[in-house]
């Protein structure tokens, strides 16, 4: 069974009119059941939820606190490259975006990474767009070799690839893969995605079975909350999430909730997903899913982080550049995106402290990777 | 109270802490201090040795405290042992919570890569303290194994929920030749007491006192229910009846 059968028998405006049509009866149901099912989650996503988000906020405090303890693992973000051959309308590295391109050589790999480590990091998170030619399973595996004396843990969001390039990874050292979906509503992808290979819808889909099957330990989800309706968006997300989550019993898994921000060249959101919206959505899943990790970027503005930070998400990233050769390099290369919460490592770790909650640097080592 | 002996090294407190789940070092460097521990796990995967100012190990410099390094992350025997060398080395202790829960959703501990790890690492010297199911024919094959103790589990980890195994707690505490130290899902300082009321060697806990309003006060709580509940098992219980028994109506007819 693959999750592309279960999602093909469904429907995205009868998915879309079933959460919308949720009462304040099902939210009470949902949130007092002791087992929560997607239809809860549906539940705690619609709009007849709104009233309960203070509810919703402390249960999901306290499920977060009980899971992972009073602690937010940081991680940072390094670009190793902008070169892109997708068109994606909402995306600075787009191809039809005439800038200058950058992929980082060896010598400024391992200068980035100084710069990285002078703020404390040991998570790093490596972000490239899609240039098959030039930035390929050999070019990451020689990143990973770079990087691995210098952090204790490393994730890839690159673009997808096949089951045994993922086994390469997760030899080379690889902790987790990001693959977001972006949205999973195929027509309006299409219309997103007019060129390039991530145009191919399916083959996107399918991407988390593959990395499931070369056994890497933390798949990372989501959509891109701007595209098309984020209550339905989110509820697809949830189905992939609770298909995976069954199929790969031994995988970790992560949540995180890109806003649509601006961008060279890009389009306007769609879909505009406030900070309540965004928090309901938050709770929402905390709720739904105990163990799930929950992942909020420097997207997101100060204020909204300052506050949220306690009420269910699990790691953070902080001072994040994200053109490539950002931190040393090459500061003035083409970016992805703007960030929106530019404060430094330093000033969110204190504001962390100040929660009463102990920011992670480390929670993993390569220690427990053992190859033949 | 009698001391509590593994492997040789003598313990006054019966109360083991984990180090995960605290809101700060600090809190837990004191809540360790209150709570009279003398053992205490931490994550190897938490731990930066590249550092010498690691925020864990640099609150856990008391001459009372000992390390018991643990293996969480391994999926299997093999990440296990060779994790535990490195902690071994890197720690300089051959004292091992042995970890393996290849399911990162309820962190269930894997019986057979368990039992595979105990006889590899006994071998290779380590004082093994295994992180299992309440499961008696596992503890009774680990003592073969060469196991210095078993840590059964009292519920889910991290669940609070209790002794809801203790029907097989039992079992395994009557039949052990190796100390029981019951593990995980302990909720309340009512359960610790418990656990040690049924003649557990003694009880681990970090969720409880983590994530607990005061957690200072809240391992108070713990190391007193702790030594409540290892004195009234040492005192020896009375047993429980159901009904008062005021006379003897079925043996009457025996006379004096």
């Amino acid at each position: 069974m693959t999750f592309k059968t279960i999602f093909e028998a469904q429907n995205w405006d009868e998915t879309k009119a079933s959460i919308y049509a949720k009462t304040a009866k099902d939210v009470e149901n949902a949130l007092s059941s002791k087992k929560k099912t997607l239809e809860d989650f549906k539940a705690m996503i619609s709009p007849a939820a709104v009233p309960y988000l203070e509810q919703m906020a402390q249960l999901s405090s306290e499920l977060t606190k009980k899971r992972f303890g009073k602690t937010i693992q940081m991680y940072a973000p390094m670009y190793l490259s902008n070169e892109c051959n997708n068109i994606c309308t909402y995306c600075g590295f787009s191809f039809d975006n005439k800038v200058l391109r950058k992929t980082l050589t060896d010598k400024e790999i391992l200068q980035e990474v100084e710069a990285i480590k002078e703020h404390q990091f040991n998570h790093i998170l490596l972000v490239t767009g899609e240039a098959n030619r030039t930035v390929h399973v050999d070019y990451f595996k020689n990143a990973v070799e770079l990087m691995k004396p210098h952090f204790a843990n490393i994730s890839i969001e690159v673009q997808p690839l096949e089951t045994e390039e993922y086994k390469v990874m997760h030899d080379a050292g690889v902790y987790s893969v990001l693959i977001y979906q972006e949205t999973y509503h195929e027509e309006v992808y299409k219309e997103y995605h007019p060129k390039g290979k991530k145009s191919n819808f399916q083959y996107r889909l399918e991407t988390p079975e593959r990395v499931g099957d070369a056994e890497i330990h933390k798949i990372g989800l989501g959509v891109l909350l701007g595209l098309e309706d984020w209550r339905t968006e989110s509820f697809f997300c949830a189905m992939h999430l609770e298909f995976l989550q069954n199929k790969y019993w031994q995988t970790k898994f992560s949540i995180s909730f890109p806003r649509l921000r601006p961008a060279e060249g890009s389009i306007e959101p769609n879909v505009i997903v406030s900070d309540k919206e965004l928090a309901q959505l938050i709770f929402a899943y905390r709720i739904f899913n105990e163990n799930v990790e929950l992942s909020l970027s420097t997207r997101e503005s100060e204020t909204f982080r300052n506050n949220i930070l306690t009420l269910g998400i699990t790691s953070m990233s902080a001072g994040s550049k994200t053109n490539p050769g950002g931190y040393a390099v090459a500061p003035e290369s083409l970016e992805q995106f703007e960030i929106s919460d530019e404060r430094s490592a330093k000033e969110i770790a204190d504001l962390i402290r100040n929660s009463g909650y102990e920011p992670v640097w480390k929670d993993w080592d390569n220690a427990l990777v053992y190859n033949e | 109270m009698q001391t509590l002996k593994i492997a040789g090294q003598e313990f006054a407190s019966r109360l083991f802490l984990g180090t995960g789940k605290f809101g700060s070092s600090q809190q837990m460097e004191e809540a360790i201090l209150a709570s009279g521990s003398e053992l205490v796990t931490v994550a190897l995967k938490r731990v930066d040795l590249e550092t010498d100012t690691d925020s864990i190990l640099s609150h856990l410099q008391h001459p009372h405290i000992h390390l018991l390094p643990n293996t969480s992350g391994a999926r299997n025997a093999k990440e296990a042992v060779f994790a535990a060398q490195l902690a071994r080395e890197a720690l300089e202790t051959n004292w091992l919570k042995l970890e393996i829960h290849p399911d990162p959703r309820y962190l269930m501990p894997d019986a057979i890569e368990t039992l595979r790890a105990t006889e590899e690492l006994a071998k290779l010297g380590f004082i093994v303290l295994p992180y299992i199911h309440a499961d008696p024919v596992l503890c009774k094959r680990l003592e073969d194994a060469g196991t210095a103790a078993v840590m059964p589990l009292g519920s889910p980890i991290g669940s609070n929920k209790g002794l809801r195994t203790i029907d097989f707690l039992e079992i395994i505490i009557e039949q052990s030749k190796v100390p029981v130290i019951i593990d995980a899902g302990i909720g309340a300082p009512s359960d610790a007491a418990k656990a040690m009321e049924i003649g557990a060697d003694a009880v681990l806990v970090n969720t409880a006192i983590a994530v607990a309003g005061n957690p200072v006060e809240m391992a108070f709580a713990f190391r007193l229910a702790v030594q409540a509940g290892r004195m009234a098992y040492e005192a020896k219980l009375g047993n429980r009846f159901n009904q008062a028994i005021a006379s003897s109506p079925l043996t009457a007819f025996l006379g004096e």
